[in-house]
């Protein structure tokens, strides 16, 4: 019999693992340690006491565009500053995400036209716009092009009752006039939903049963946009238009995009554009060619064939790296510190920061918010995944 | 053997001259079918309501030589490149090189010798590309620091807070692809690796750096990094945010590297597994070199973003190419001259860009050996 040899300790797989993790671990955990304790030595030694008593303090800073809060200067707080900043953030975001998915849809189809002309523009658009430095865009259209081309109030581009100057973008806003009103309204709108819902099953039943299809989506759209006005007119219009109107120095009433958040949204909105059409040009040409021809064999129409079998697998291999180029954008946005629009990163990581001095909690309640937008993006595109995962075979 | 007719073919009739030449490409290309005839008229439209005023501003009567802006002003309908003319120096080198003009030979040396290393490995054939890359990587980034920086050989100290222009941008862009290659290697490794402490640690690292934004970043290199480290120790603006830059990229080139090592099958790490190679071993002479090379091409992408948001350094007050070329468009000798800053330095910007991006697509195409179409 032999006798089995033991393996030393140094040598054994397990041994060696948990010995590296250990160390790692140590070595961080040390690492953490150090950092820490020369922070609050250093910051001892500068007599800044780090802590939050300053959210409650009065901020003494003017934020001029704040749609959905109101921010009073004498009486806003520091904390009232955070929540406007992220409030704008995502204003932001919002408006480039929706812009830049239409435009950058559009480019990306109509770079893959037939038209020689048109695909070469759209390579142009794409080539010229993603390589060039998002800040230096974002600048240039602010400071070369709209301030110093944009007219004063007085002399505002019109479009209809929509007013453009150097100050910004002027809409006439809803206003609800009579509530009651409004209510019946949005009563009858939601049974108006409800019905086209029902009337959207029926017909796919009776698709499945009969093979015949109903144009749902051409009566739901009708439905909505000449139901719901009929519907408006029969609750008594119960909104008014607040239309801009000039005052002494600049428009008053109605909405407004200030300047800055105009040429941010412009900027990030053909930034983003250039990046979102090569994510479609590359879903579309990753459907294989034999997909459309055997569509064309089983006698479907050019336009079923898109809309039936190039879209949906298409968009398999658009949506994942699309979502990305939003949390980008969102991201981008914050470079609005250099237009001077009241987003997260300037009014709190740059004028509450320069105010108060508190670095740390400050630094890290911006990281903070950033982290949680992106562990959403994350886990919204694992979900898409695995939902088309599991569709796939 | 018996006479064996060979069968010759007529030759091939020249095809109708409906579907060759320009005319018939014309016909296909442009007006194919209603909505494309309508589309190329709005280009058309569009076209030349925008490129030839253009173009006349930019190039044909644009002002390009002269010393100061009367030149300009007596030609008010063309772009005002003296400006960019005169001041080159300073956009290209910074004050510091701008000012003295007798050490204008360190940034010059330094570009000249960038890419006489540079260009020849852009070329498949070139010999000896092994020891070009070490020397790119190895031997410039020390001669990049005794030429520019200086000090020593009786070549006088540049200051780092007069640092600027495309110089700043390059060693901005430099240094970070050169620390966050290393970094981002073994962050790739470990973010693959089997030990869940190791995976986790690296897993975080990258997450957390991804998810920030450069300019919160950049933010925190400058009021933060300070007080990470004990008194005394300090460093200048240029390398506090060289430091952000590095722990930003290092986490976008750990990503790259990732995809890389991802398309590596796995019988390359279990063969050299089976023939006794250690972890080590297998990663340096096995996995890794092979991952490395297929992952060049998000490796250059990777640097491509961070090129362009080199210019972010510019929001915490350094004069990199873009922050020099608009304070040049603000001074009192040069004010109003916005647009020639911004599209002189966009294009800049742009070259080098597209130029990067042109390489990483061809070096794509060039690794894709077993592509569909």
């Amino acid at each position: 019999m032999t006798e089995r040899t033991r393996i030393p300790l140094h040598r054994d797989p397990k041994f060696r693992a948990l010995v590296i993790q250990i160390l790692a671990l140590a070595f961080v955990v040390y690492g953490f340690y150090s950092l820490f304790q020369t922070t609050v030595d250093n910051l001892v030694a500068r007599g800044i006491q780090t802590g939050t008593s300053f959210f409650d303090e009065v901020a003494p800073f003017q934020i001029g565009f704040s749609p959905f809060f109101d921010y009073k200067l004498g009486e806003s707080t520091y904390i009232d500053v955070f929540f406007v900043g992220i409030q704008n953030t995502i204003l932001v975001a919002v408006l480039g995400i929706v812009a830049a998915t239409l435009l950058g849809f559009f480019i990306g189809v109509v770079r893959l036209s037939p038209n020689w002309l048109i695909s070469r523009g759209a390579l142009a658009y794409i080539e010229i716009f993603r390589n060039v430095p998002l800040l230096l865009q974002i600048m240039f259209w602010n400071f070369a092009i709209f301030l110093p081309s944009l007219p004063a109030p007085k002399n505002s581009i019109e479009m209809g009752a929509f007013y453009l100057n150097a100050r910004g973008f002027h809409t006439p806003l809803p206003v609800i006039d009579d509530s009651t009103g409004f209510a019946l309204w949005m009563a009858m709108l939601a049974v108006l939903g409800v019905g086209l819902i029902v009337f959207a099953r029926r017909a796919k039943v009776r698709f499945q049963e009969t093979g015949q299809q109903l144009p749902v989506v051409w009566i739901s759209l009708g439905a909505i946009i000449g139901g719901g006005y009929i519907l408006y007119l029969i609750a008594g219009s119960p909104l008014i238009f607040d239309e801009p109107v000039l005052g002494r120095f600049n428009f008053k009433g109605g909405g407004q995009l200030p300047l800055p958040l105009f040429s941010l949204w412009f900027a990030l909105t053909l930034y983003t554009a250039a990046f979102i059409a090569e994510n479609v040009r590359a879903g579309i040409q990753s459907v294989s060619h034999g997909q459309t021809e055997a569509s064309h064999a089983l006698g479907l129409s050019r336009k079923d064939t898109v809309r039936l079998v190039t879209i949906p697998q298409a968009l398999r291999v658009i949506i994942p790296p699309t979502i990305s180029q939003y949390l980008n954008l969102t991201k981008n946005s914050s470079l609005a510190v250099a237009v001077g629009y009241e987003e997260l990163v300037a009014v709190w990581a740059g004028i509450t920061l320069n105010q108060t001095g508190q670095a740390l909690v400050i630094i890290g309640m911006t990281v903070a918010v950033y982290e949680c937008l992106s562990l959403f993006t994350s886990f919204v595109l694992n979900w898409y995944n695995k939902r088309i995962q599991l569709t796939e075979r | 053997m018996a006479d064996v007719k060979t069968f010759v073919p007529a030759p091939d009739r020249a095809p109708p001259s409906s579907a060759v030449g320009p005319i018939a490409w014309i016909r296909d290309n442009l007006f194919g079918s209603i909505g494309s005839s309508i589309a190329t008229l709005v280009f058309f439209y569009l076209f030349f309501s925008y490129v030839p005023p253009f173009v006349e501003w930019a190039l044909i009567n644009a002002n390009w030589t002269g010393s100061d802006r009367s030149v300009c002003e007596a030609n008010a309908a063309g772009a005002c490149w003296t400006f960019i003319n005169v001041r080159l120096e300073q956009i290209l080198f910074g004050l510091y090189f701008a000012s003295n003009p007798d050490e204008l030979w360190r940034p010059t040396l330094i570009f000249i010798l960038f890419f006489a290393l540079l260009l020849p490995l852009l070329f498949e054939k070139t010999p000896g590309k092994k020891w070009l890359t070490i020397a790119l990587l190895g031997v410039f980034p020390v001669v990049f620091y005794f030429v520019v920086y200086g000090g020593y050989f009786g070549i006088s100290q540049s200051n780092t807070t007069q640092w600027g222009g495309f110089l700043l941008t390059f060693a901005l862009a430099f240094v970070g692809i050169l620390l966050a290659l290393p970094i981002g290697i073994l962050l790739a490794l470990g973010r693959r690796s089997e030990l869940p402490v190791i995976r986790s640690i690296c897993v975080i690292y990258i997450e957390f750096w991804r998810g920030t934004p450069l300019i919160t970043i950049l933010f925190m290199a400058s009021v933060m990094l300070p007080l990470f480290f004990p008194a005394g120790v300090e460093f200048d603006k240029v390398v506090r945010a060289m430091i952000g830059i590095t722990l930003f990229q290092s986490a976008y080139t750990a990503e790259a590297v990732r995809g890389g090592l991802a398309a590596i099958p796995k019988g390359q790490s279990e063969a050299a597994m089976a023939l006794g190679l250690g972890y080590w071993r297998r990663t340096v002479f096995i996995t890794l070199p092979q991952a490395l090379k297929i992952s060049i091409p998000s490796i250059v992408n990777t640097f491509i973003a961070l090129f362009k948001d080199t210019s972010l350094v510019s929001i915490i007050g350094l004069l990199d190419l873009l922050n020099m070329a608009q304070t040049t468009a603000r001074s009192m000798e040069w004010k109003g001259y916005d647009i020639e800053a911004f599209l002189f330095a966009g294009f800049v910007y742009w070259a080098f860009c597209y130029g990067m991006s042109r390489y990483s697509q061809n070096l794509e195409r060039k690794l894709d050996t077993n592509r569909r179409n």
